[in-house]
């Protein structure tokens, strides 16, 4: 495996990534009776020893805080109502918010996920190594647990590996669509799920409830907490810019001195084939997300029938925030207020927190195991025409070789011919892909009876989009060589100094789309100028960045994996220049910028195939870039792309 | 002196009134007084060089200190060359000598203990050098001006080795670990003298400024602080300026109930002269017995019993003391004034950076009628301190009330001396029976606190019942006078004990720290914590032993005192790697809303984070007193800034 000198995170953080083997933990369960499994003895350990603590009581404690009795007396002075009626309001939301965890209810789902994962997937890999890291972690410090986010499986997902390993249950922040659907709903909160509004922002008490709620509980380490950093479910499975509500909230006690140390463990959950795949797309392309409702989960049955791969689950190396903190924040500032009076973090605080947070999502992207198929599916949306199917084999190969040598965590089959490789991809991805002739093409949905341009249209883009999100799954591994890459062909010269400058005005407009760690921006160029001198397609004479003789197709391919998003971006600013009116709103701008896209990849259709400019992600995302306004005006922004 | 000379010329002035005496009658009336007056200055002069003549004589040393300390107390360890712990034959531990009441005594349980806490074994000794190699002392530069000038004033002084390295260090752990180890030490005073009063103080504070030589004030010599450590770039002669033997108590004012003191005097003199005459300070630091009063006035110290007493800056009614400017002293003995900020609190805590306190006036108080000691057993630390807590918010602390944490109780056990009667073991066996089994204490998780009352009989019986009520809601159940006496026993024997661990390869120290009430209970853990895992991650192969208890109360907050040790068998560096530790510790303190200290001070070991502490502008207003009253930094320990 690479590794990168110039990349170091700094102190705290792991520094090489040692990747371990994994252990599939269907094997045991195709081989011995799920009953037995779902019934046997579950005695994890826990943090010092702890017992646990009974979901009435661990409401008590909260209701008695110091912590909410103050905000409970300044609602109550605020809004003239007598305290006794805050204090029930506040004993209403935490009911509304608690988990019940309940044994019979883990054991029910371990019975019922054993018979539901053997027939959806063929193999669910843990590596050990990180369990065994895990479980020595439970018992020292409290734990957070920060899963990826791709699919509604995930924590159902989590808390079954941990049963099965025989580790402490998580509790799990949950968002309150899920109560929506009455019956499951509180079969997830027995199951260990916490609920929380989507949004609660000036609602003090809200807040205090719930931020006690779970400072409690990590506080006197009745369970690991678990919640997802990325907010919500990625539907183009690129990670989401993390959200830091939470984690504010679980590090705090760590600067109040209340815990030694909390440890923060990041996992990466990889799905060969995503269950939610096509309704991504459809939802990025503006058809509604179907509402949380159990009939809703019953028909999804129908999923039941098709064979999904397999998953892996990485438990990433714990990350203290004791030594990720050391230096950075000087906790004695803490001393001089009462720490039960909530305060807006310091703004020391507030950077570290971000900074902690987009580290820990980059870890989750690191671990993420990538299979062919991404390769596969990053070849074919360059060639949207489609390709020889050997040509893609042998394309394959070498971006294989590539992925590699950027240390990628490709699980490429041992021993198997590469032929063999592809066209069982292909075959798993039947309904994305198909060959034809010797020919490898996207597969588009054919609705019977005529089409209309319009219906042909989303067609081309559900399938594209349910490809790109395949390709972005790849992408963390490529981003910065590849805007690299992009930076040395619109830079006016050679000059290190001018591609950097191209490199850095890439990076900021893409720091909603991708994660990069705020800073970064210096390490992350050195980073991509040392992956690519690496491999050997550019080299550095003195104060230049030029291609090397074997370089293009390296740097061409790296070009046309971003092209997507700079058509992209270039839409949404031409649709800004030419079409938007002064009055817009954020409301209105979706369907109009959507619209507007229509019409261009109506007109246009030769080179400009951006069907991604169709994705409100992408729409959204370069929207936020431009309003950041550390770019220059669009018109100079359009100019330059 | 200066009262003397005035008083002097007053006289002639008015005998010289007195002979011109023919006028009026009012004149004649005048004459009358005057004469009188002078009369009695007359007498007032005899009888005031009559005492001055004993005053500097000091014919009669009643004090404890002889001027070679070394006649009766260790040279490289802690008190009476008499007094020691050590393992007999049997491998059974004695404390030898007739001092103590532990003296003479066998303690059976006390091996087990040392060898199962620490790992350590009494087969493998660590032993002492024997005697000071005089050669390995740096030999004295003296400013032969100097001690020509001081020869002409009679004061006794002396260049000889051991008594100039013996006052080169106090009881820092590093400091006794050279000396055991016979290392060699890079800066020593060149010179001792010893004043026998105030009058010699201002002559050698005059001679020092005169010839430019740097003065370092020695007391008791019981410094934790490394502030009597010679800093190693001065140049200058250093003068150790010995006090021990202006160890007189000048007067007693029972009107008003204070008694002037030499600032020599020791604590253990000055509690047992002032006894003769039935009072007592009531101020006892655990170092009673070789501090001395001007060491407590330069330290902020802090006695046992301030709950009654106070702590030292509530007893000084008056201080005396000699800088190179001159000296201060206030005009009048008002128990409090409004007259900007005190003058006192430059000097409370000045550690030896501006002068020599040579006289105090103290308040005295009556010796208690009664003094009754007791203790409380806790299920576990968390319920003492609530119970310390809610005793200090009632405002109803006993003249002492220490809560010991589990480690440091069992400690305590391991002292108990060998019983000689059955009945009593008996007896010991059924509490022990009671507590654990009975009342359901887990006896690795009970505490004690040791308790303390004093005053007229039927009053201490009421508060105790008031305290032991207290107790009582807290779950606290009394365990009996034998077990607090016995606490506060381990209080003067415990730096003895020290000896006793470096004999076998253990080191051990102590720190303390004031912290806000709701922060004890974190900082207690997160600082033992920090401690075990420093010592993990520097090499230490053995469990370090880290206890802590709490022994001051104050309506805001607590005072915790901590012990450390370690074994350092197979340690290259055993004092850097316990001095890293520590540096470590007191990081965590701060960082958890403690104090840099309670009573130690700072000297030279924390110095480093005064500004952290105080801001920089407090240290600049303390730097501008230096600079005014010592602008020669004469007074040149460099302590506290």
């Amino acid at each position: 495996k690479a590794c990168t000198p110039n990349y170091s995170p700094g102190r705290g953080w792991p520094t090489s990534q040692t990747q371990d083997g994994f252990e599939d933990i269907l094997e045991e369960r195709r081989n011995s009776s799920d009953l037995k499994y779902a019934l046997r003895c579950y005695a994890p350990v826990l943090y010092k020893g702890v017992t646990p603590c009974k979901a009435n009581m661990l409401k008590n404690i909260v209701l008695q805080s110091d912590q909410l009795r103050y905000v409970i007396n300044q609602v109550s002075q605020e809004s003239g109502e007598a305290p006794d009626i805050i204090q029930e309001e506040a004993s209403v939301i935490l009911e509304e918010m608690a988990h019940r965890l309940q044994i019979s209810t883990v054991r029910f789902f371990a019975f019922a996920l054993s018979k539901a994962f053997k027939t959806l997937f063929q193999h669910v890999c843990v590596n050990e190594e990180g369990i065994q890291r895990l479980q020595q972690a439970i018992q020292e410090h409290p734990v957070v647990l920060l899963p990826s986010h791709r699919s509604y499986m995930d924590f159902l997902l989590m808390s079954y590996i941990l049963y099965t390993y025989d580790l402490a249950l998580p509790v799990i922040a949950a968002g309150m669509d899920f109560m929506g659907m009455k019956f499951v709903g509180e079969m997830l909160r027995m199951s260990g799920a916490f609920f929380i509004r989507r949004s609660f922002g000036g609602d003090k008490l809200y807040w205090a409830v719930f931020s006690e709620y779970v400072k409690t509980m990590l506080r006197n380490g009745f369970a690991p907490i678990e919640f997802f950093l990325e907010g919500t479910r990625s539907r183009t499975c690129k990670s989401l810019t993390p959200k830091l509500g939470l984690l504010n909230i679980v590090i705090e006690p760590f600067f109040k001195g209340e815990v030694f140390d909390v440890n923060l463990v990041p996992i990466s959950i990889s799905y060969e084939r995503i269950l939610e795949e096509s309704l991504y797309a459809r939802e990025l392309l503006g058809v509604p997300k179907p509402k949380e409702s159990t009939s809703g989960l019953l028909k999804a049955r129908r999923i039941l029938s098709e064979d999904y791969g397999s998953i892996h689950v990485y438990f990433g190396q714990p990350v203290s925030v004791r030594s990720l903190a050391q230096g950075k924040v000087n906790r004695s500032t803490y001393n001089l207020f009462p720490r039960h009076i909530p305060r807006k973090p310091m703004e020391e605080t507030q950077s570290f927190v971000n900074d902690t947070a987009y580290r820990i999502v980059r870890l989750q992207e690191d671990n993420m195991v990538l299979k062919p198929w991404v390769l596969m599916a990053s070849l074919l949306l360059q060639n949207l025409e489609g390709m020889e199917l050997s040509v893609l084999t042998e394309q394959t190969v070498w971006l294989r070789g590539l992925a590699l040598s950027y240390a990628a965590f490709l699980d490429w089959p041992d021993h198997a011919p590469t032929a063999k490789v592809v066209s069982s991809s292909l075959a798993l991805h039947r309904g994305l892909a198909c060959v034809s002739g010797g020919r490898v093409s996207l597969v588009v949905g054919e609705p019977l009876g005529p089409v209309t341009p319009e219906e042909a249209l989303f067609n081309r883009a559900v399938s594209v989009l349910s490809c790109a999100s395949y390709r972005n799954q790849v992408l963390h591994v490529f981003l910065r060589p590849a805007m690299l890459a992009v930076a040395m062909h619109t830079a006016a010269s050679s000059k290190k100094n001018e591609v950097y400058n191209c490199f850095s005005f890439l990076w900021d407009m893409f720091s909603n789309d991708f994660i990069l760690c705020p800073g970064d921006t210096v390490q992350d160029f050195e980073e991509a100028c040392y992956l690519l001198v690496k491999t050997g397609a550019v080299q550095m004479p003195q104060q230049d960045i030029v291609m090397t003789d074997i370089g293009q197709p390296t740097l061409s391919f790296f070009n046309g994996l971003l092209e997507p998003f700079l058509q992209g971006y270039q839409v949404v600013c031409r649709y800004l220049c030419e079409e938007a009116s002064e009055g817009l709103t954020e409301k209105q701008y979706i369907p109009a910028v959507r619209s507007f896209a229509h019409s261009v990849l109506c007109v246009f259709t030769g080179n400009l195939r951006c069907y991604e400019v169709l994705s409100s992600d992408m729409q959204k995302n370069a929207l936020a870039a431009l309003l950041r306004g550390k770019l220059p005006t669009q018109k100079a922004l359009l100019a330059r792309l | 002196m200066l009262t003397s000379d005035s008083c002097l010329s007053l006289h002639k002035h008015g005998s010289s009134m007195a002979s011109d005496s023919n006028s009026s009658e009012s004149q004649r009336i005048a004459q009358q007084r005057l004469r009188i007056i002078a009369g009695h200055l007359q007498k007032h002069k005899d009888d005031d060089s009559g005492t001055i003549a004993t005053e500097c004589k000091a014919e009669a040393n009643k004090g404890t200190v002889p001027r070679k300390r070394q006649e009766i107390m260790k040279w490289n360890g802690w008190g009476y060359s008499d007094s020691k712990f050590l393992f007999n034959k049997k491998g059974q531990a004695e404390f030898t000598g007739k001092r103590y009441r532990l003296s003479g005594m066998v303690l059976p349980s006390l091996q087990d203990w040392f060898e199962n806490t620490f790992g350590a074994s009494v087969n493998h000794k660590s032993p002492a050098t024997p005697a000071l190699n005089a050669s390995a002392v740096p030999p004295a530069s003296l400013n032969e001006a100097f001690v020509e000038d001081l020869k002409a004033t009679g004061i006794p002084f002396s260049h000889e080795a051991e008594d100039r390295v013996f006052r080169a260090h106090g009881h820092c752990l590093h400091e006794i670990f050279a000396l055991r180890e016979g290392k060699k030490f890079e800066r020593v005073p060149d010179m001792v003298v010893w004043p026998n009063c105030h009058s010699d103080v201002v002559k050698i504070v005059e001679l020092a400024c005169k010839h430019n030589v740097c003065l370092i004030p020695y007391g008791g010599g019981t410094s934790v602080t490394s502030a009597l450590e010679c800093p190693p770039e001065e140049t200058r002669c250093i003068v150790s300026l010995d006090t021990s033997q202006m160890n007189r108590i000048l007067w007693i004012d029972e009107k008003n109930l204070v008694a002037h003191v030499e600032a020599g005097i020791i604590g253990q003199d000055l509690e047992r002269l002032l006894n003769e005459s039935g009072y007592c300070t009531g101020h006892e630091p655990d170092s009673m017995e070789f501090s001395s009063l001007g060491g407590w006035v330069a330290t902020r110290a802090s006695g046992m019993k301030k709950n009654v007493y106070g702590n030292i800056e509530d007893l000084v009614i008056h201080i005396k003391v000699v800088t190179p400017r001159g000296v201060i002293e206030k005009s009048c003995q008002g128990p409090r004034m409004s007259t900007g900020p005190d003058i006192h609190h430059f000097i409370l805590g000045s550690e030896g950076t501006l002068g020599v306190v040579t006289e105090v006036t103290m308040k005295i108080r009556p010796i208690p009628e009664y003094q009754k000691y007791g203790s409380v057993v806790f299920p576990n630390f968390e319920a003492g301190v609530a119970c310390l807590r809610e005793v200090a918010k009632q405002r109803c602390a006993p003249a002492s009330i220490r809560l010991m944490d589990n480690e440091q109780f069992q400690f305590g056990h391991a002292l108990k001396p060998q019983v000689s009667s059955i009945f009593t073991n008996f007896v010991e066996g059924l509490k022990k029976f009671y507590i654990t089994k009975f009342k359901g204490f887990d006896p690795h998780q009970l505490v004690v606190a040791t308790l303390l009352f004093e005053g007229d009989r039927e009053r201490v019986l009421q508060h105790e019942k008031q305290v032991y009520d207290i107790a009582a809601t807290f779950g606290g159940l009394a365990a009996g006078e034998d077990n607090g006496q016995r606490g506060y026993i381990l209080t003067f024997v415990i730096a003895y004990l020290r000896d006793l661990g470096m004999d076998y390869y253990v080191v051990a120290e102590s720190f303390e720290t004031s912290v806000p009430w709701d922060r004890v209970l974190d900082l207690c853990r997160n600082v033992k914590e920090r401690i075990n895992r420093e010592c993990k991650e520097r090499g230490v192969q053995f469990q370090p032993l880290t206890s802590c208890r709490v022994t001051q109360t104050y309506d805001a907050g607590a005072c915790v005192y901590f012990y450390f040790a370690f074994n350092y068998r197979g340690l290259a560096d055993p004092v850097h790697t316990y001095e890293r530790v520590e540096h470590a510790a007191r990081e965590e303190i701060l960082a958890n809303g403690g104090s840099l200290s309670h009573h130690h001070g700072v000297g030279k070991l924390r110095k480093e984070w005064m500004k952290e502490s105080i801001s920089s502008l407090g240290v600049g207003m303390l730097q501008s007193v230096k600079d005014y009253v010592d602008p020669d930094n004469i007074f040149g320990n460099r302590n506290l800034l």
